[in-house]
């Protein structure tokens, strides 16, 4: 036996025995990539890529936990998250991402991306025509991060390669200063221009750099540029003397060229269009952020996928109370009555919305409560559930309260409330409001439809939504043609440009060229791009943003075509329906306009807040860094 | 063996957290923002919950003694006052840029010029500055329900570099001690443009609306705005009987 054992235990060692010692430390990870496997492969080289397009910052987008970013400004009151409304100042860090305290300055994400550029092009596995789109798609996300940056904080230090310590105890030669603020937009400029050809020219291309989208960004990112040029001599004290923050006014032409070059490359290639399936104005409006099979407008967008992990809770928040499909969520984000009157009329006109005949209480009787709103701008309906309008085919239900026969208001505390009216039990209170500070229900008469996703189950915590963040469409190329040929005073061109987009809003009376003016392509602005991640940086380079946010308690303009009008506050509508049986207006609906009481201040946009504070943790680890103006 | 755990963790409750506790700064540093001894009025703070630049005007200090260094903001009150608990210590006070309706000193590469300030124990420090202009001998009254009241503007920056014109002169009429232009139930504005003698101003409100609940009085104040600087000056806070 023990013969056996003996022979059994030789032939084990001699056959079966360690490997030499450095292939036995040597194990391959099962659980990490290298670098060299990853760039290897371009299945892997797209999932770094996806990494880095995940991080791009939207400063407002229809994301988890970011609603009440929407209602920074006069676009909409925040119903259930109010401090905003009883802010006077933003702070001087604003805005940042998502949280608007935090200075953006994602230096971690550039380095990142030099990285990728950097490993692609020393990858030796990959094809050519591989690695020339992965490293057109890192220039096109480190040039996206510039734009991003400049139009927070001007000009910054401009890095283009991936920075190494030589560990030497000092990091003085790492240190860069701020670039010129011009010096930042013509990189990002030069960037799109220069990967434009190597991108992809696929329209159905939606998540990724394409063709189009370098397009697009090339005239948003010019149309900015020009504009701080032309109106930064509207406010002289927001500038540096180094030209880290402000553009001289000699460049203006220059960039409304490239903008409107690049703008017209685009519309002329035919590759987009605008939406334009559904047969009702509004609906179709809606669809543009709703409908991803062969959307033919949207360029660039952030997706979301049911069961993947990625979904978001803009509809769970968004969903009118009434028809709310997750006990008391719902209703978060109202949109103000400052937005819902700017829609002009169909005859091009503006005019605040006929609620009475002069005093509050010398109503105007509607049938029903959407008559109020016929005969404007489709795109108002397209962008914001009114009072009588149906969501997911069900009626949302908003109104404040009864009228009784002698004048008397008779309303609730509690959605869809019951009170006895002379003997019969009546519904006081619309089951989606609105009750003042009752958080989620239409505080100010309105909610959301832009983004909202009507599909069943989108307002349940466990499914949530799968609508697109869109980044970039037409509609704003056409806008950005639009303005960049008003200023270079090619006002025929712009007329042409902008009836494509009023058209598809049903305002087919076309604007003549002479009626095209600053007023008219900020109001345009306004009304198409609502709630799309353009209010701020529109009003920061027309150099608006302290003119119509000027801190000053201004009662809601009567002339909301009026680009300079302050708009410091937002207002609601709340609507109310006569109950008065046997009386002649019995049934009817009249409007009333209401601050509501939690809205305690007034909004100043202050000249330090043009650029954002470059914090003192930054300045501390790197003293070249200049801080921006009137701070 | 159980004794001696006891024994050790007796010991570690005793001696436990004594070096990672600070004392709190107990120093008040406070003062004034005056011109000639008379202190400038201004805009209220309405100071939101650990949000730091939500002051209309604000100082900051820079303590000296740490590498890495951040800034302190001190809000001005509407009555022309600060006042910040401080560690003791040597501090760099300043007036950063654009704040305030007065010019503050600058260096030779235009940055704010500071201001040594040692901090031991409580102190207060009215600090001079040279505002664009004054409010001088600010007149309130009443008729009906319509505010009227008259200042007259003393122009203390003359020189063509630093010298501002009037934007406007507006008066403020509120419910509550905080009188300014974000919080008004009632205001008149009177352009510069329109100003006939800068010695003499005068507005009047239209008729004050019914005040709910009711209040047998309101708060007024006269501010100036001056082109090209944000922040105003005001007159102080006057009580109105209705």
């Amino acid at each position: 036996m023990k013969k056996y054992i003996f022979s059994l235990a030789v032939l084990f060692s001699l056959t079966t025995g360690c490997k030499n010692d450095s292939e036995f430390l040597n194990i391959k990870s099962t659980n990490i990539l290298l670098i060299d496997e990853v760039y290897g492969d371009p299945r892997l080289v797209l999932s770094a890529a996806t990494e880095l397009y995940n991080r791009i910052p939207d400063f407002q987008e229809p994301g988890t936990g970011t609603i009440s970013i929407f209602a920074l400004f006069d676009e909409a009151f925040s119903s259930g998250d109010y401090p905003r409304h009883q802010t006077r100042e933003y702070d001087y860090v604003f805005p940042g991402i998502n949280n608007p305290e935090v200075t953006y300055w994602d230096y971690g994400y550039i380095r990142e991306i030099n990285l990728f550029i950097e490993r692609v092009n020393a990858a030796t596995k990959l094809s050519a025509a591989d690695k020339a789109r992965f490293v057109a798609e890192g220039r096109f996300l480190r040039a996206n991060v510039y734009f991003e940056l400049v139009r927070r904080l001007g000009g910054v230090p401009l890095i283009t390669e991936s920075l190494t310590y030589d560990y030497s105890g000092n990091a003085a030669y790492l240190r860069k200063p701020r670039a010129k603020e011009s010096e930042i937009y013509d990189y990002v400029i030069s960037e799109f221009e220069a990967i434009k050809s190597i991108l992809p020219k696929t329209p159905n291309e939606k998540s990724r750099a394409t063709y189009g989208l370098a397009l697009a960004a090339k005239s948003r990112a010019a149309l900015y540029a020009a504009s701080i040029a032309k109106y930064g001599v509207n406010t002289p004290t927001v500038t540096l003397p180094g030209g880290e923050v402000g553009i001289p006014v000699a460049r203006a032409n220059g960039y409304y060229q490239t903008a409107l070059e690049a703008a017209q490359e685009l519309i002329n290639s035919g590759q987009y269009s605008l939406y334009q399936k559904a047969p009702d104005l509004s609906t179709n409006f809606a669809n543009i952020f709703l409908d991803k099979a062969n959307n033919p407008e949207v360029i660039f967008v952030e997706d979301y996928k049911l069961q993947s992990g990625k979904v978001h809770s803009f509809a769970l928040d968004n969903q009118p109370r009434a028809v709310t499909e997750e006990g008391e969520r719902g209703g978060r984000l109202n949109p103000s009555l400052n937005l819902v009157q700017s829609f002009e009329k169909l005859d091009n006109t503006f005019a605040p919305l006929p609620i009475n005949k002069g005093a509050a209480t010398d109503y105007i009787y509607y049938d029903k409560p959407e008559d109020l709103f016929a005969g404007r701008d489709a795109r108002l309906r397209g962008t914001v559930l009114v009072p009588g309008d149906l969501f997911k085919n069900r009626s949302i239900d908003i109104f404040a309260g009864l009228i009784l026969g002698n004048g008397s208001i008779l309303s609730g505390d509690q959605l869809g409330q019951l009170k006895m009216v002379n003997g019969a039990s009546v519904q006081v209170v619309g089951l989606s409001g609105p009750i003042e500070g009752y958080d989620g229900s239409a505080q100010s008469g309105f909610y959301m439809r832009k983004y909202n996703d009507p599909v069943t189950g989108s307002g349940q915590i466990g499914t949530m939504s799968e609508v697109w963040n869109v980044r970039y469409r037409y509609a704003e190329v056409l806008l950005n043609a639009a303005e960049a040929a008003f200023e270079l005073g090619q006002n025929a061109l712009a007329a042409g440009y902008m009836k494509q987009v009023r058209d598809r809003a049903g305002l087919t009376k076309a604007l003549t060229p002479s009626e095209i003016t600053f007023d008219r392509i900020v109001h345009e602005r306004k009304v198409e791009l609502s709630f799309e991640n353009h209010i701020l940086w529109d009003m920061k380079r027309w150099r608006l943003a302290h003119v119509v946010w000027d801190g000053s308690n201004s009662d809601l303009t009567t002339l909301p075509g009026k680009a300079t009008e302050p708009s410091t506050r937002v207002f609601s509508l709340w609507p109310y329906k006569i109950y008065d049986p046997g009386g002649p207006n019995h049934n009817k609906w009249v409007y009333r306009k209401v601050l509501s009481g939690r809205v305690t201040q007034s909004h100043i946009f202050r000249l330090g807040n043009y650029y954002a504070r470059i914090n003192d943790g930054i300045i501390n680890n790197n003293p070249t860094i200049l801080r921006n103006p009137n701070q | 063996m159980k004794t001696y755990i006891l024994l050790i963790a007796t010991f570690l409750t005793l001696t436990g957290c004594a070096y990672d506790n600070f004392e709190p700064p107990k120093s008040t540093f406070e003062g004034r923002l005056v011109y000639k001894g008379e202190p400038l009025l201004m805009q209220s703070a309405n100071v939101a919950v650990g949000n730091n630049s939500d002051f209309p005007v604000f100082l900051e200090l820079w303590q000296k003694a740490y590498n890495n260094r951040s800034s302190i903001r001190i809000p001005i009150k509407q009555d022309g006052t600060f006042s910040s608990l401080l560690f003791d210590g040597e501090y760099k006070l300043i007036v950063p840029n654009g704040q305030g309706p007065f010019l503050w000193k600058r260096t030779a590469s235009n940055t704010p010029d500071s201001l040594n300030v040692t901090v031991q124990g409580s102190q207060k420090l009215d600090i001079e500055v040279m505002p664009y202009y004054m409010l001088r001998n600010p007149k309130m009254s009443l008729s009906g329900r319509k505010v009227s009241g008259s200042v007259s503007l003393e122009k203390v920056i003359t020189d063509a570099t630093n010298g501002k014109a009037v934007e406007r002169v507006s008066l403020y009429v509120n419910r509550t001690q905080f009188v300014d232009a974000g919080n008004s139930l009632n205001k008149a504005d009177l352009a510069g443009a329109d100003i006939k003698d800068i010695a003499n101003v005068s507005l009047t409100t239209a008729d004050l609306p019914a005040l709910v609940p009711a209040q047998a009085y309101v708060y007024a104040r006269i501010g100036l705005k001056i082109s090209g600087v944000e922040d105003m000056i005001y007159t102080p806070v006057q009580k109105i009987d209705l």
